[in-house]
């Protein structure tokens, strides 16, 4: 039932046959064919992806809406230890994310006096483990790779915020965030029509911002499946190649993309018979990391603290990609 | 009347002040805008997700890029 679903809704079986009789019957190719291969995969993923942003980003936005900043800071002001770090991770996947948001949230969150570990285990989630990536994932690689995805990303989170909590880095925050008296604004209040209008506007202004990088992130991959030779691709980031993960991740942390750009080259890295563990280091380090949220933090924490947290955070995805590479 | 939009300076922040533009505009209003940028000063309004509006130092809305009619009404509620 799950996998009929996943095949159906998720991976689009039908869309994948439409695809291909109009490129048999229309355009008169083979998918044998080089040519016919790649205009069968460039039409099918980008309407798939065009779709699937739609339908996710309304829907997800829908639900997410219940779970403003603001509740989410209130639930989170009176935990304590580890369990404060899970449910902050837990928190980050609910709440949504916008990077240009992530500096407010932080200084507000720690003004509030949630402890700053849990903060951080909110923020490194937030990016990385968002519902709405986390359908694509499973939609694009099944239901299996979304759950590693998904556990691996709240781990990473998690023991994250637990490290920069137990070095008591607090007095590596700008002293503003703490010193400055912040009004606590309360939730507010939403009607089903607002709840309605927020999902479309999300949706709208993620179809805005990403339909460029797919039509790019696409064809890209289609160039990856059918005109690079996988030998050339097994070179540099074959599973045996020990500086595959490494590579593949230095590339990621500074790029700024969404994941709905990077699923396409992953799909086609994979395969290649890239390792599953790189490619998944390449979406983490994409997702999680940015220069310009690097930089955005650095208004609010010293260098000392910055440092620590991309060193973690890198070093965490290495060591997820280089494990899930020897078992997977 | 004074209205800052709170915010880095992103997407949303400017079309949240084209929004608050439009709604003066629509009034036959005057306002002065003030775009608050530094983290330092807009988290002081207690902003946890820009961009926020601030009419006359009231916070009246934020996390959200409010629509022209909403604004007016906002400002008509203001008054």
């Amino acid at each position: 039932m799950l996998a009929w679903f996943n095949d159906q809704f998720l991976k689009m079986q039908w869309l994948y046959d439409g695809v291909e009789w109009l490129v048999v019957n229309v355009f008169g190719l083979s998918l044998n064919d080089r040519i016919g291969a790649s205009i069968h995969f460039f039409i099918y993923d980008v309407i798939k992806i065009y779709i699937l942003l739609v339908v996710i980003v309304y829907g997800i936005s829908y639900i997410q809406s219940y779970y403003p900043p603001e509740r989410t800071r209130e639930a989170l002001k009176n935990v304590k230890g580890l369990f404060g770090n899970f449910l902050g991770a837990l928190f980050g996947t609910l709440t949504p994310f916008c990077s240009c948001s992530s500096i407010p949230l932080f200084i507000g969150f720690t003004n509030a006096g949630l402890p700053l570990g849990v903060t951080f285990s909110f923020l490194i989630c937030s990016p990385l483990v968002d519902i709405a990536s986390v359908l694509l994932i499973s939609s694009f690689f099944g239901v299996r790779i979304a759950t590693i995805y998904v556990l691996t990303g709240m781990t990473l989170a998690i023991v994250g915020g637990w490290v920069i909590g137990s070095l008591k880095m607090e007095k590596h925050v700008e002293p503003f965030v703490y010193n400055n008296v912040m009004v606590q604004l309360d939730e507010q209040k939403l009607t089903r029509k607002e709840r309605h209008q927020f999902s479309v506007e999300q949706a709208l202004d993620i179809f805005k911002k990403t339909w460029v990088y797919v039509i790019v992130g696409v064809a890209i991959g289609a160039g990856i499946h059918n005109w690079i030779p996988e030998q050339w691709i097994l070179l540099v980031l074959g599973q045996d190649k020990w500086y595959s993960v490494l590579l593949a991740t230095a590339v990621g942390i500074p790029m700024y993309a969404s994941l709905f750009g990077t699923l396409p080259i992953a799909i086609a890295l994979v395969a290649k018979g890239v390792g599953i563990g790189t490619v998944l280091a390449f979406m983490m380090s994409v997702t999680a990391l940015s220069l310009p949220s690097i930089i955005m933090l650095k208004n609010v924490v010293k260098t000392k603290l910055l440092i620590l947290f991309v060193t973690y955070v890198s070093l965490g995805i290495l060591l997820i990609g280089y494990v899930f590479n020897i078992f997977l | 009347m004074n209205i800052k939009i709170l915010g880095g300076g992103c997407a949303n922040c400017e079309k949240l002040e084209a929004n608050a533009r439009e709604a003066i505009k629509q009034l036959g209003m005057e306002a002065e805008f003030e775009k608050v940028k530094d983290p330092k000063q807009y988290s002081l309004y207690g902003i946890l997700k820009t961009p926020g509006l601030v009419i006359d130092e009231k916070m009246v809305s934020y996390g959200r890029v409010t629509s022209v009619e909403d604004i007016i009404k906002l400002i008509q509620h203001q008054i």
